[in-house]
């Protein structure tokens, strides 16, 4: 609603959830400000100058407009894509009969489903690179962290029905092991296996932060450090008498909460669930991010000493989304175990946290869908070139992370949305 | 009895009864001593808001202080400039936490000891500092700039759940006409030009609400009306709080001496005090002509 009335001056303002309302109040001064939650505010100090005259007024209405369609937009895709998650999906992959040009093969579903937990590690490397400026090249460990509590739960819930008939997971009958080491202790329930999942990286990662961050280390120094870290961890669980399965890993999981995880309904579930995951983590980040959290966040990204000395403790701001970034992609880790069946250290080898941050450039970086683009774009390509032309793969990947630096700085989202400015233009 | 001591004994009683006729019974003094150090207030009971004593910072053999000692009252505006290597910025660095001196004592008020704390702890007590070179949030907003700088709880919780109130709206408004950039309030601070940076990074200053500002060459890359207004402004804010401004423009410098020439102007030279007085005096010093103005 804009409305203009007395001397001209017309005073914007926006109230609550999406509604935005202009006012006028005649002679006081009028500021037009924003709250940075795509609300436009105004303030009035009531002595005599109007700071903002009518044109600005309309402009900063229609910057208002623009923010509140931006959010709409946002809320009927959220929408949108829970809808195709939870009841599209479902429908095409078990109630369309597999002949029909509409069904979804398990293949697909598969698919969909692993890119969306790359694309939860996508959006959490966004938050920590594009909106923090911290690049992690050890992703990947956290991820696999999450992978490796779930794949526990998963193994014991194998029960006897391995290979070698045995109350004990198979590597560990191999191994001449005859009882659990004292870290599978609680790996036998649920609970604590989605605690775990939420604490081993979170912890790690805390740890980590903690003494990264309160060095001052920065920059390149920290991609190093990170990469060093995510290598160690994976000769550690490379090693058989860590009790991971050494080189192998854990696989042929069989139920999952005691149903058979190799059943539709079950991978359909899970699906759902990821899907879901990933909404609710992509609406959580533009939660974080709109707030002022988000906005010091940016502030450290782009003058972290102005940012410590306005008096805001940058260790702190820092830890927190460090922390948070972590268990987003330790979550991500525990969906993607039991909807591929496999987990070993080759997820923590420097390689695989390397492309979680190409994902997240070749999308855009410090918009959050475009990581999520960006997954699903690279790892598309990626599942059709490693059939078409497999051993051109990585070739390609590095082809793609130079062209997208060279040429792409905002990504694939940075495109788009130079174009679509191109057209409102033309 | 000498007549010198009777008349002596007459004026130190008559002090006593004027004493005596005064407010309280301490005889309108103030008490000095058995005050309470309340934590994290700048305590100016002395006069002094910052204390800087035989403050030495070297960098490998290097002194860029060298027993460096000031102090400035609390409501000063006081000028300081010297040569480059002069060590003007390094005794900044000192004062906000950036720099760890090797020896040396600095206060802000008579009991807050300054190098037993972080940068953002220096910055929460009321030390403002602006940058040389014009530092600001370049992918924000110049309101969010200000938002940004507002003096409010600086914690991770309260900043998710941050909302701005209508008071503080008013005042980064009033900020915004002050630093006249109100009619580029929604836009990128990046692109602001230098001068105008130079204002907005005075103004996330002032959102801080600081009892000290150091200033560091605030007038740099500004046009010569910029300047005045500058001036103008940080005349405006004297009394109210503590400015410690370092220039070389000594335009500028006249422009900030002008309301009262005895205001008092520090000259640095290699990490010490090499003289201080009104304008005119320190430009008349000898020492001074040689080594900095180069006549």
């Amino acid at each position: 609603m804009v409305a203009s009335e007395g001397e001209g001056e017309a005073v914007v303002a926006s109230d609550g959830e999406g509604e935005a309302v202009v006012a006028s109040d005649g002679e006081g001064e009028a500021v037009v400000a924003s709250d940075g939650d795509g609300e436009a505010v105004v303030a009035s100090d009531g002595d005599g100058e109007a700071v903002v005259g009518g044109e600005e007024v309309l402009a900063s209405a229609e910057y208002s407009l623009s923010r509140l369609r931006e959010r709409v937009g946002v809320r009927a895709g959220a929408l949108l894509a829970v809808l195709a998650i939870c009841i599209l999906a479902p429908l095409l992959n078990l109630s369309v009969p597999q002949g029909s040009v509409f069904h979804m093969s398990d293949y697909t579903v598969a698919l969909i489903a692993k890119i969306m937990c790359y694309a939860i590690c996508a959006l959490a490397m966004d938050l920590i690179w594009g909106y923090t400026g911290i690049l992690s090249l050890g992703h990947g460990v956290f991820f696999a962290l999450g992978g490796y509590a779930m794949g526990m739960y998963l193994m014991r819930q194998i029960g006897r029905d391995g290979n070698y008939r045995s109350d004990l997971p198979d590597f560990m009958v191999f191994l001449d092991w005859k009882k659990l080491p004292w870290h599978w202790a609680v790996s036998d329930s649920f609970v604590a296996t989605l605690l775990l999942i939420v604490l081993v990286p979170g912890l790690l990662a805390f740890v980590f932060g903690y003494f990264a961050f309160r060095s001052r280390i920065k920059g390149v120094y920290f991609s190093i450090i990170t990469q060093a870290m995510t290598f160690a961890t994976m000769l550690l669980f490379f090693r058989n008498e860590t009790g991971f399965g050494g080189n192998n890993g854990f696989t042929d999981f069989k139920r999952i909460l005691g149903i058979a995880i190799a059943k539709p309904s079950t991978r359909m579930t899970l699906f759902v669930i990821t899907g879901l995951t990933l909404i609710g983590f992509f609406l959580f980040a533009r939660w974080l991010v709109a707030s002022k959290f988000g906005r010091v966040l940016q502030a450290i990204r782009d003058a972290e000493s102005r940012v410590m000395f306005t008096g805001y403790d940058p260790l702190r701001y820092k830890l927190t989304i460090w922390v948070i970034s972590a268990v987003m992609c330790g979550l991500a880790g525990a969906l993607y175990v039991p909807q591929v069946g496999i987990i070993n250290p080759s997820e923590m080898s420097p390689a695989a946290s390397i492309e979680i941050a190409i994902w997240t450039a070749v999308g855009g970086r410090a918009s959050l869908i475009g990581p999520i683009v960006g997954a699903f774009f690279v790892n598309g390509a990626k599942s059709w070139f490693t059939q078409a032309f497999p051993e051109f793969w990585l070739y390609f990947l590095g082809a793609l992370f130079i062209a997208v630096t060279l040429f792409l700085p905002q990504g694939i989202i940075g495109l788009l949305r130079r174009s679509t400015k191109k057209e409102e233009r033309a | 009895m000498t007549p010198e001591l009777m008349e002596a004994g007459s004026l130190r009683r008559e002090a006593m009864e004027a004493r005596k006729a005064g407010p309280g019974s301490s005889g309108g003094r103030e008490a000095s001593y058995g005050r309470v150090v309340h934590e994290g207030v700048v305590d100016v009971e002395h006069g002094a808001i910052l204390y800087l004593d035989d403050i030495t910072v070297s960098f490998d053999g290097f002194k860029a202080l060298n027993a460096l000692s000031l102090s400035i009252s609390a409501g000063e505006l006081r000028c300081i400039i010297g040569p480059n290597g002069a060590g003007k910025t390094t005794m900044m660095d000192v004062i906000t936490g950036k720099t760890r001196p090797d020896a040396g004592k600095a206060f802000f008020g008579s009991t807050i000891d300054l190098l037993r704390m972080r940068e953002n702890q220096i910055a929460s007590i009321g030390i403002g500092r602006k940058f040389q070179k014009p530092t600001v949030f370049e992918q924000l907003s110049v309101f969010e700039n200000l938002e940004l700088a507002l003096k409010d709880d600086r914690g991770v919780k309260s900043s998710m759940f941050f909302r701005l109130n209508g008071e503080q709206l008013d005042r980064i408004g009033a900020m915004l006409q002050l630093i006249h950039l109100k009619g580029s309030a929604q836009r990128t601070a990046g692109l602001l030009s230098h001068g105008q940076k130079q204002w907005l990074e005075i103004g996330m200053l002032l959102m801080q609400d600081p009892k000290l500002l150091l200033l560091d060459e605030p007038v740099a890359g500004m046009t010569d009306e910029e300047t005045e207004r500058t001036a103008e402004l940080f005349l405006s804010l004297e009394g109210n709080h503590s400015l410690v401004v370092v220039e070389h423009d000594m335009k500028f410098i006249h422009e900030l001496t002008r309301d009262n020439s005895a205001k008092k102007v520090t000259v640095l030279h290699e990490g010490r005090v090499l003289a201080e007085g009104s304008l005119a005096d320190v430009q008349g010093n000898d020492k001074v002509v040689e080594v900095y103005l180069g006549r």
